[in-house]
């Protein structure tokens, strides 16, 4: 009964630290990383595109930029659409999913260009048991989700931990981390991994080029250097005898 | 071939043109890197026109389409990601240009007599620059165009009794919609850059009919007949100018020796501006803000809503003052103010290099003032930043007051008569 007590006292409080204070953990992702981008795809394909869409993003342009043959990904990896070249939507309708869950869950193509990879891994790590939300579940990093914790079953249960502390004097319950059930079917490193990939394949789709951008770009930087001494040596020979 | 020349050359005056206006256009010898930023700037106009008509091609101005169809060219056109990220890039490169080219003018008094017009139009193609600008930023319909047309065009229902009919004039609709984002396409491709390219036009004009300035403020055009033949310059310039005016060595030919110059500059500008577009085009939520990769949403007003960077130190005073129709005012009087810059500095001394320290001490300062007010409009608010703000906004205008007060009996070093060697 104490802990409740103390929950409900702490809980507004709670809210507005967690909108900025929780910190950010990197996920270290890497685009390079064929093999962790395709896991990412298919943790997306499996739990999230129920009800999250990449409406700018086709099939086909996946699979080749990760290197998945046409064939085997329509056969485990699309489910939604008939032909390869589909956009990557699902059949939710938008006016039942808004009185589902009071908005339509947004559209995901772009969301690491809108949070950034940081705070989407620590959001995947941070939802714990909040019976006083309708989905039973709240999140660290973004209060008042209106999204249940999809990956329950492979994370496990996670709840907000309390500690003991007196603050000026008074004994009270302060939040310390999450704990976890330990009835997910992965490990805590597998869970980490799992959404480290599902953060590198968001990364991918916010913006497909990004590899291709660097690559072009070292040659253009290379060019630009040996143009630039031609063009200093063609300048100081023009202005030698201006002096 | 010399016979068509001559042919074309009888009808319009190409070679005599490129003659007048490059090839033998006497420049001040002594520029230095203050003096690339304009051959700078003409280049990324040219890159925005040239990106520009691409993103058209593919471009869809509806409430609807807009957003998916920038998606479209990030993804399905081909390198439709670098004529867009070209495009993002250029309009903050446009702005730090156009930044260092006015502090260049500022810190050699290029805007003194005879330059006033000059000036003038230079400060009406950075307006023009700042309306085509905030209405590009709009086009993509993403969350920071909707929140921050939201923001600016609200800046109009300050104006007593037209203000709020004013607002639905320039929306075409009670609110910011598909409407708006209609007139702003039509106004971002076609009438601004129109405008813009007529007032460069324009400012070119001006710079050659009274000459460039130069660090040290030298006059390099003497009266006709008051050099002895031994002391002007041995290049060749064009009798449009020599027959009004004797050059000393103080010139060299625009064509090749400056434009050599500015090549240098432009591959030293290009490698900053490809690292950034290939690495970095986002540069930190700076230039593309992340925010608006999410769809503009009415219902939905982000946490912050800042402006791009090239607009918070504006953004910056106007947050200073409480009351919505004084910080308006002051909003744009602190651009104003900056129109009539060559009448409040009375000083006969052009370049800060033969002026008092006061006045450098005070060029800096206004410049640091400035940084400062773009940092303040582009964070967070804070209640000790509301604090500096005001301060700021006070000390941008007493640049101005300071400049007016101190110029017309200033303590100056005397100037050269040539450019010293």
């Amino acid at each position: 009964m104490k802990r409740w007590i103390a929950l409900l006292i702490l809980l507004p409080g709670l809210a507005v630290a967690a909108g900025s204070k929780v910190a950010l953990q990197d996920p270290n992702i890497d685009l390079t990383d064929k093999a962790s981008l395709q896991r990412g795809a298919q943790t997306f394909m499996n739990y999230c595109l129920g009800c999250h869409q990449m409406q700018y993003q086709r099939y086909q342009r996946m699979f080749n930029d990760l290197g998945i043959p046409e064939d085997l990904g329509q056969k485990y990896l699309q489910f939604t659409g008939e032909s390869v070249s589909d956009y990557m939507t699902n059949t939710m309708p938008a006016e039942d999913s808004a009185q589902w869950f009071g908005a339509p869950p947004p559209d995901l193509t772009l969301v690491a260009r809108v949070r950034g990879p940081e705070w989407l891994y620590t959001y995947f790590k941070t939802f714990y048991v909040d019976e006083s939300k309708i989905f039973g579940v709240n999140n660290l990093v973004f209060p008042n989700v209106g999204m249940p914790h999809v990956l329950e079953p492979l994370q496990g249960t996670p709840r907000l931990a309390y500690e003991e502390k007196m603050v000026d004097g008074e004994l009270v319950m302060r939040p310390a981390g999450l704990t976890n059930d330990g009835n997910g079917r992965l490990s805590e490193d597998e869970y980490n991994d799992t959404i480290r990939d599902l953060v590198n394949f968001l990364e991918y789709t916010g913006e497909p080029t990004r590899l291709k951008s660097e690559a072009i770009g070292r040659g253009v930087l290379i060019f630009i250097v040996i143009f630039f001494v031609f063009a200093l040596l063609l300048k100081k020979e023009y202005w030698r005898n201006v002096k | 071939m010399t016979t068509l020349l001559a042919w074309i050359e009888a009808r319009i005056p190409m070679m005599r043109t490129a003659k007048v206006h490059a090839i033998q256009y006497p420049a001040p010898r002594n520029m230095n890197f203050w003096y690339v930023f304009g051959f700078l700037a003409t280049i990324i106009l040219v890159n925005q026109i040239i990106t520009g008509i691409w993103l058209t091609m593919n471009y869809e101005p509806s409430a609807q389409r807009a957003f998916a169809s920038v998606e479209y060219i990030m993804r399905e056109v081909n390198y439709g990601w670098l004529i867009r990220y070209m495009h993002s890039t250029g309009a903050t490169a446009f702005f730090v240009v156009i930044y260092l080219h006015m502090f260049r003018g500022m810190i050699y008094g290029s805007y003194q007599k005879p330059r006033e017009l000059l000036w003038v139009f230079g400060m009406l193609i950075y307006l023009a620059l700042m309306a085509e600008a905030f209405m590009g930023y709009v086009l993509p319909w993403g969350q920071m165009s909707y929140w921050g047309a939201q923001v600016i065009v609200s800046l109009f229902s300050a104006i007593p009794v037209i203000g709020g009919p004013l607002v639905e004039w320039i929306q075409g609709d009670y609110v910011i919609s598909g409407a708006t984002l209609n007139r702003f396409f039509a106004l971002h491709v076609i009438a601004l850059p129109l405008v813009i390219v007529i007032l460069v036009f324009l400012h070119i004009i001006a710079l050659h009919e009274v000459g460039s300035n130069n660090p040290d403020g030298v006059d390099v055009k003497h009266p006709k007949g008051s050099l002895p033949e031994s002391e002007k310059t041995s290049y060749k310039i064009h009798e449009h100018f020599t027959n009004r005016y004797d050059y000393a060595d103080d010139v060299v030919p625009f064509f090749p020796h400056i434009v050599l110059k500015d090549l240098v500059a432009f591959s030293i500008f290009l490698f900053i501006f490809c690292y950034i577009m290939f690495f970095a085009p986002e540069l930190g939520g700076k230039a593309l803000e992340h925010p608006n990769f999410e769809i503009a949403n009415p219902l939905k007003t982000p946490e912050h809503i800042f402006p791009v960077w090239y607009f918070t130190p504006f953004y910056a005073i106007l947050q200073a003052v409480p009351h919505k129709l004084s910080g308006v005012l002051t909003m744009f009087g602190a651009i104003a103010v900056l129109f009539v810059l060559p009448w409040l500095d009375r000083a006969n001394v052009r370049s800060w290099r033969y002026r008092s320290g006061l006045h450098t001490a005070n060029l800096l300062v206004f410049a640091a003032v400035f940084i400062f007010l773009g940092y303040l409009g582009g964070t967070p608010q804070e209640p000790w930043k509301l604090i500096a703000a005001r301060i700021a906004t006070i000390m941008y205008f007493m640049f101005f007051v300071m400049l007016f007060l101190y110029s017309k009996h200033e303590t100056t070093k005397p100037v050269p008569k040539r450019i010293p060697r």
